[in-house]
């Protein structure tokens, strides 16, 4: 697995990559750039928000490193930038895995328990 | 019935890392799932071709705990130890956790709930970090020590998180 990616990977910059994503306006933004690059009022028209209000969004967004601007274009249309997103989640993945696969374990492990322990129980009363 | 769906992994804080699910079973069960290590070792082995050749818990107050997993494949290991600092059986664990390689500095809290949603049983496990930089640490030792991550799995979560 490619790892070179990850030795630029500062707490800081983690940290700034999880406040960002922690508004659903950021994240919804983020969906919509998945999707290809925008200008501010082209993002700005889904919402009932101001330009001004999406644009200190976009700089929440730009600093995090989650997306990059045009500097020359008028336009200054907004790219997502996937990199500091795959850092991000690429430890909750790791870490989601681990319990994702050991929980549907379980399901069955406890589905034989509750098994069983009705067969336990149907033993009983036959006893009594 | 199995109930992935109310799988989630978040970071309730800078020091958290918290994880919640579901399980179609009574909360007594699911309680002795998580602590008889016969029971245990069973199902507690992240992504297939891990076995967990030692797994022994005291389940009491200041009682230890010792888990050693070894992958199939090359024979590689991973080990956490713990102490108990708190039981209620069969709502609440505590314990604290630690990494055979010393990723991060300090232990880390582990608590675990199980709590009773109607016939089902929910289950939320928060470690808490001794600080900021030992989760980080954690994290990326994660990312480095990790199991081999598909790029497919991190477009998942990007997409769950994208759409929560």
């Amino acid at each position: 697995m490619e790892l070179s990616g990850y030795s630029s990977n500062s707490p800081e910059r983690l940290d700034a990559t999880f406040a960002a994503l922690s508004d659903s306006t950021r994240r919804a933004i983020l969906a919509r750039l998945a999707q290809g690059e925008a200008t501010v009022s082209e993002l700005a028209a889904p919402f009932a928000m101001s330009q001004p209000a999406i644009s200190k969004h976009l700089k929440v967004l730009e600093s995090a490193g989650l997306i990059v601007r045009e500097r020359d274009a008028q336009r200054r249309p907004s790219r997502l930038n996937a990199q500091p997103l795959a850092e991000a989640t690429q430890w909750l993945a790791e870490y989601s895995q681990f319990w994702k696969s050991s929980f549907h374990r379980l399901d069955d492990l406890l589905d034989e328990l509750k098994k069983s322990s009705k067969k336990e129980k149907k033993h009983k009363k036959k006893k009594h | 019935m199995i109930y992935p769906d109310s799988f989630a992994v978040s970071t309730p804080s800078d020091r958290e890392i918290q994880v919640t699910r579901v399980f179609d079973a009574p909360r007594a069960l699911v309680f002795d799932a998580f602590t008889k290590p016969e029971l245990v070792r069973k199902w507690l082995l992240g992504p297939p071709g891990w076995t967990m050749p030692v797994c022994e818990i005291d389940l009491k107050v200041g009682g230890a705990y010792r888990y050693l997993w070894r992958q199939d494949s090359d024979g590689k290991e991973m080990g956490i130890r713990g102490v108990f600092r708190e039981i209620i059986a069969p709502r609440l664990l505590v314990h604290t956790e630690e990494f055979d390689e010393s990723w991060y500095q300090g232990d880390a809290l582990d608590t675990t709930i199980f709590a009773e949603e109607g016939s089902t049983t929910r289950i939320t496990i928060t470690v808490l970090y001794e600080s900021t930089e030992a989760r980080d640490t954690a994290r990326r030792s994660g990312m480095e020590h990790g199991m081999a991550e598909s790029y497919k799995r991190v477009e998942e979560l990007l997409l769950s998180l994208l759409a929560a």
